[in-house]
């Protein structure tokens, strides 16, 4: 699955407690660092009215959509409050050398979905 | 809660719809009917004049409802169907098909329709309004590259709409009777960056606007201004506000103001109704009553008077807020915009601000933003969490946009 990884960004290119947008064939991504600086990624944009989720506000492990308040929790996806109703996809994330890397299979297709 | 008890749902629109799903999601086990005259299923409509007028977006796509879950949740919907009586002391409605139902609870979310512009008591086939998706669906299909739109409110329905139509190749004109565009919801500042940036697109804006004449035959040809000029049209979109469907309240003995008054729980004068959305007339924190036509107050009032049906005694205190977004901006407001508060202003990127509403103890009450795209929503977001902290914030740090609202808030809460 190596060929699967791709560089998002420099570690330092995401503000602490906040989230880039990250386009990558054709598919857009969040990636998130949290506060004590652990990297995440999700699917870009939110599941209820398709808008890109980072450019609404990180609180702690929680993104919150820009135009309807609705909220998730970015370590695993899951949709905490309407109208956010349907979980989003999360993506592996590691640091390499100084560089934010993500891997396109998601965890639920690596079959290690949130439960 | 007995199986057996029927709750019924008036007005099938944000507000009911998402009544019904919340009741569902307490767990309600007994009937609900959903009714609307409208004859589709319960959908946002935010996109109605943007996405959705572009031709970028799909009726599903804006239901609160996927087919799926709409069966799952076992609600009847009685959709092209009016109720026209209620009788509040033996908890019947009378349908217009003349069928009667009995209810233990009833939600009244009847929602408003569009407020009629009166054309010398004449009929014009090129006149549109637009607040349900059959009306989006009809006005997009003459949003053509070079047609003529006038538009009568420089509102947020107009100017979204003269928005939209302009991307589409449209030459707009905005007709606005005030003296500045949305004056009633927005602060002078966001009234002028509107009017900036409609005009460096290209709609033509004329404001304290006078009509004088409508001139055409079955179609509307011109509108002739006080001052004399004519302005030649293909269309005319009226966006000049909502009229709340206050009627069936009002037989019924309701109390109504500007729409059906409620107390804090979101219950009507009468026992065992309710009301939400649109139509709802409610207290703020203030003390002042008033109605909101906002897509946060559909959602937030639906969710509270379904959860108090069920017998929950929740206070309804949501921070109220909107949105409006034109070409590539978008202004969002949170809170209230007092016309007595301190006022401070922070620069965002491009061009972007943002005003702070403070009290006299230096508690942020609004505020109102203005940027790129959802740029200025981050902190909106934290502005609404200053508001609900009712913190007494530091006013120099406010002032300084290298100051985060993050650092504010946190102090706050320190």
């Amino acid at each position: 699955m190596s060929d699967q990884w791709v560089e998002v960004c420099h570690v330092d290119e995401i503000d602490e407690e906040d989230v880039i947008r990250f386009d990558h064939q054709q598919k857009t991504y969040a990636v998130y660092r949290s506060h004590n600086s652990e990297y995440f990624a999700t699917d870009g944009l939110c599941t209820h009215e398709k808008i890109h989720l980072a450019e609404g506000l990180v609180m702690d492990f929680i993104i919150e959509c820009p135009k309807h308040n609705g909220r998730f929790d970015y370590r695993n996806g899951k949709a905490l409050n309407a109208p956010a109703c349907v979980n989003l996809k999360t993506y592996p994330v590691k640091v390499e050398g100084g560089k934010v890397l993500l891997c396109t299979l998601s965890q639920e297709q690596q079959g290690l979905g949130a439960a | 809660m007995s199986a057996s008890e029927t709750f019924v749902i008036v007005g099938a629109g944000h507000a009911g719809g998402r009544a019904g799903l919340t009741l569902r999601e307490a767990g309600f086990t007994g009937r609900i009917v959903l009714i609307g005259d409208e004859a589709h299923l319960p959908y946002e409509r935010p996109p109605l004049s943007k996405a959705l007028l572009k031709g970028e977006s799909s009726l599903q796509a804006c239901s609160l409802f996927s087919e799926a879950s709409f069966i799952a949740s076992g609600i009847e919907h009685l959709s092209g169907v009016k109720v026209v009586d209620i009788d509040p002391a033996e908890h019947r409605i009378q349908l217009d098909s003349g069928v009667s139902l009995s209810y233990a609870k009833l939600l009244l979310a009847t929602g408003g329709q569009s407020r009629s512009l009166e054309l010398g008591g004449r009929n014009f086939s090129n006149v549109h309004y637009l607040r349900t998706f059959d009306e989006a669906t009809q006005l997009q299909q003459h949003l053509t590259p070079g047609t003529r739109l006038l538009v009568v409110g420089g509102g947020f329905i107009g100017l979204e709409v003269a928005s939209t139509a302009r991307d589409k190749g449209c030459e707009v004109t905005v007709l606005e009777a005030g003296a500045r565009l949305a004056a009633r919801a927005l602060p002078e500042r966001l009234s002028e960056a509107l009017l900036t940036l409609h005009r460096r697109m290209g709609v033509v804006i004329h404001l304290g606007a006078q009509i004088a004449a409508f001139d055409g035959a079955s179609r509307l040809a011109s509108i002739r201004l006080a001052t004399g000029e004519q302005l030649p049209c293909d269309l005319l979109l009226v966006g000049i506000g909502v009229q709340p469907n206050l009627a069936l309240a009002l037989k019924a003995g309701l109390a109504t103001g500007s729409g059906i008054k409620v107390d804090r729980f979101l219950q009507t004068s009468a026992p065992d109704i309710y009301a939400a959305g649109d139509v709802c007339e409610f207290q703020r924190a203030d003390g002042e009553f008033h109605r909101q036509e906002t897509w946060r107050n559909a959602e937030a009032q639906g969710r509270l008077a379904a959860l108090n049906m069920l017998g929950q005694q929740q206070t309804f205190s949501a921070v109220p807020g909107f949105w409006s977004d034109h070409f590539d901006f978008g202004l969002q407001t949170v809170g209230t915009l007092a016309p007595n508060a301190q006022v401070i202003e922070r620069e965002l990127a491009d061009a972007g601000f943002l005003l702070l509403y403070l009290d006299a103890q230096s508690r942020l009450q609004g505020a109102s933003a203005w940027g790129v795209g959802n740029s200025v929503a981050k902190d909106i977001k934290l502005c609404e969490r200053l508001i609900e902290s009712q913190s007494v914030l530091p006013m120099a740090q406010l002032a300084d946009a290298s100051v985060s609202l993050k650092g504010v808030l946190r102090g706050a809460h320190a």
